[in-house]
């Protein structure tokens, strides 16, 4: 994970040294009308989900995102829109719009609530380009969807619980059975299984069908994890968004492992229970974002579904704490088995 | 200070626009209001590091573009018939808090059997309308038999019954009427067929203004001969006055407070129909949530009085929906919250100041006139 950003900030710096030099031919799967240009000329429009720049969280991983495109892509200038709590459609859809028509291009959206929006707008701005961030299914010439694969992630997750364990279970917490939350078990399941084919897991969902209340029930889910500790687990995965609080309660009063989700939760949860924290399935929303910026200065951009995979660097495990430091070469063996795709991970 | 004479009313009555101003100094309050306003913000701007002027001028730029016009509109429909609801109580001195609650349960009920489309048509539209209202009304009428008979505070049943309406309707979403759309879980849309059309009221904008807001205007109208015209409308009056007396003369108070509030959470339930059969045709965590507290905020800013209420649904309208343009000019977006806010301050603090003027300019008066055969009495005047 170290290395990642920096290699490429460096392939992208020097990208952009090249392009600026040379006027290389726009050219692959529905790029860019126009030859590349400098990031000199790019003013970029960032509309955020509720919350907004500060949250501590998914808008904060964007803005962090923007924040070191600022710093690498000479003279890019950003703008960046926040939403009001409890507003209707139509003023996703004006904020996009209005941003389009001041001339900001590219236009990010960060969340999926900005569908609808650049439903409508991205059609009547033919010449811009738009992104959305978590959202496949809205689609246009000039949209492209910035998508995680999370069970690849996932997968990690999975080996490194079982090459933890003591050689007794292990355990998965979802906050409840939506197929979001399916693909990081199965991931998990099958990165569990990769190391070892008899694998014991334990699957448990803290709310049934798509009910979000699972994600707020860190009593429910301290509750769950601590009967699957009791009864063998040693490692337990949770996703299960604020819940996930309880597992790592739980961890701490048993003795054993957690691992965190979408976040470096080894730095972000309760001073507490940091330590407990194996590694964290990290979601990097910022290097989506960079990347993207960074295609749109080489005019490389293309539409439609990017999914940010471990090749990419959008999903990764972290070493905060250093627990990992032992298993650390077979899980980037395994990594790199998967980035060549000798490794194959199904999303479910 | 408050109350001291019955025709002038307490500080309740005279915020609740209860008591009426005549003359040059109904014209005073609001322009007062409306220059304190503009001064503070500008304060707080400066204060930002930002140009008042350039602020002030975008919004006017903004303000005065069609498509805004139409958007203004729109989003002023839901405000008003929000600021009714709470208005329909407050001139009866009950606080519904209870509006936000009601009109979101009644719009997920009726985005539910909308999108189920039992009836085809234009029967389905007016069914999810009548479903809405009967939701709203059946919700509100819970705190008003509460407050009867067992004589819990509205204000407290009925911010408790926000969170039972939010808990409620996000189970019947997750569990029984929700499908998923990408990662946005809402009802099943209303069929084409059923939606409200809009009107193409503003020349030159794209965007067409809601159909509903021909029934915002109905609403309004309803509300004024209902309270001024009719004896119903009275008896609310009276009672809000004085409860005793309104008992004195026969009124149920217990009758109208369930009446109040049933129809407080009718017209509740309507909230949420422009947005519902108008735009997004589906409920779902996109759905706006909060109007009901919006409109408590609007209902004080217009004084309950129809007119009021929809210059201020207007405002709120229009401050709103400029958040995205200021935005664009490096000011926060939470400098139209401080604006709103400073609205309704300014708006209370005015009308005050103007009716303490008119009191002490009336006993004035009358010390003069009494000064004439005899000696002025010089405490009065003091005050």
């Amino acid at each position: 994970m170290a290395g990642g950003p920096i290699l490429r900030v460096f392939r992208v710096v020097m990208a952009g040294a090249v392009t600026a030099a040379v006027t290389t031919v726009a050219g692959c799967g529905g790029g860019l009308h126009a030859a590349p240009r400098s990031s000199r000329s790019l003013r970029v429009g960032l509309v955020y989900d509720i919350g907004g720049r500060g949250d501590k969280s998914y808008n904060d991983a964007a803005a962090a995102g923007i924040d070191e495109a600022k710093r690498n892509l000479t003279g890019m200038r950003a703008r960046e829109v926040g939403a009001a709590p409890g507003e209707p459609a139509a003023r996703k859809v004006e904020r996009v719009r209005a941003l389009a028509a001041a001339g900001y291009n590219p236009i990010i959206a960060v969340g999926y609530s900005y569908a609808p929006a650049l439903a409508q707008v991205a059609p009547r701005f033919p010449a811009m380009r738009f992104a959305i961030v978590d959202e496949p299914t809205v689609s246009g010439p000039n949209i492209t969807n910035l998508l995680f694969a999370e069970e690849q992630g996932s997968f990690l997750m999975g080996a490194a619980a079982e090459m933890k364990s003591h050689g007794r279970e292990i355990g998965f917490i979802g906050g409840n059975q939506s197929p979001l939350v399916k693909k990081f078990e199965v991931g998990y399941v099958q990165g569990a299984k990769h190391v070892n084919p008899r694998a014991r897991i334990e699957i448990a969902d803290l709310a049934g069908g798509r009910d979000l209340s699972g994600f707020c029930r860190p009593d429910m889910a301290r509750k769950v994890a601590r009967r699957m500790y009791r009864s063998g687990a040693d490692v337990i995965y949770q996703v299960a968004g604020a819940s996930g609080a309880g597992v790592f309660r739980a961890a701490r009063r048993n003795g054993a492992w957690a691992i965190g989700v979408d976040y470096d939760q080894a730095k972000s949860a309760d001073p507490g229970v940091r330590d407990v924290i194996l590694t964290s399935m990290v979601k990097r929303i910022d290097i989506a974002i960079y990347d993207y910026l960074a295609d749109i200065v080489d005019g490389t951009v293309t539409s439609g579904r990017i999914v940010y995979d471990l090749k990419l660097g959008g999903v990764d495990y972290s070493l905060t704490g250093g627990h990992i430091a032992d298993i650390q070469p077979r899980l980037e063996q395994l990594k790199q088995e998967i980035v060549y795709g000798r490794v194959k991970v199904s999303p479910g | 200070m408050s109350g001291r004479t019955s025709e002038y009313g307490g500080f309740l009555d005279r915020m609740l626009g209860r008591v009426r101003l005549g003359g040059w100094l109904a014209v005073a309050a609001p322009v007062i209001a409306v220059v304190f306003a503009v001064l503070i913000t500008s304060v707080v701007l400066l204060a930002a590091g930002k140009d008042p002027v350039e602020a002030f001028t975008t919004l006017a730029d903004y303000g005065t573009q069609p498509r805004s016009m139409a958007l203004i509109l729109n989003t002023g429909v839901m405000y008003y018939i929000s600021a009714l609801a709470v208005a329909v109580g407050f001139r009866m001195n009950l606080f519904n808090i209870g509006v936000d609650g009601q009109y979101r349960l009644a719009a997920v009920v009726a985005a539910g059997l909308g999108g189920a489309a039992v009836v085809p048509g234009v029967l389905n539209l007016v069914l999810v309308v009548v479903v809405a209202v009967l939701v709203g009304a059946l919700w509100s009428a819970i705190a008003g038999l509460l407050r009867v008979y067992r004589g819990v505070s509205e204000v407290i049943s009925t911010i408790m019954l926000n969170a039972i309406a939010t808990g409620f309707g996000s189970w019947l979403v997750t569990e029984h009427l929700g499908v998923l759309t990408g990662n946005d879980l809402g009802t099943r849309p209303i069929p084409d067929d059923a939606h409200m059309p809009g009107i193409p009221l503003i020349a030159g904008s794209p965007v067409l203004v809601n159909g509903f807001i021909v029934v915002a205007v109905l609403l309004g109208i309803a509300y004024w001969v209902v309270l001024n015209r009719t004896r119903f409308g009275f008896e609310l009056r009276a009672t809000g006055k004085s409860e005793s007396a309104a008992v004195a003369s026969g009124v149920s108070v217990k009758k109208m407070i369930i009446v109040t509030m049933v129809m407080s959470g009718a017209v509740a339930g309507l909230i949420g129909m422009p947005e519902l059969l108008g735009a997004s045709y589906k409920y779902s965590n996109n759905f706006p949530a909060g109007l009901g507290f919006t409109g408590i905020a609007i209902a004080l800013l217009g004084r309950n009085s129809p007119v009021g209420m929809a210059v201020g649904a207007l405002l709120w309208s229009f401050l709103d929906n400029s958040s995205n343009q200021l935005q664009l000019l490096d000011i926060s977006k939470e400098i139209v919250q401080i604006m709103q806010g400073v609205v309704v301050l300014s708006v209370i603090v005015a009308y005050e100041l103007v009716h303490r003027y008119r009191l002490v300019a009336e006993q004035r008066r009358v010390s003069r006139e009494l000064a004439a055969p005899q000696q002025a009495p010089k405490a009065e005047a003091a005050a």
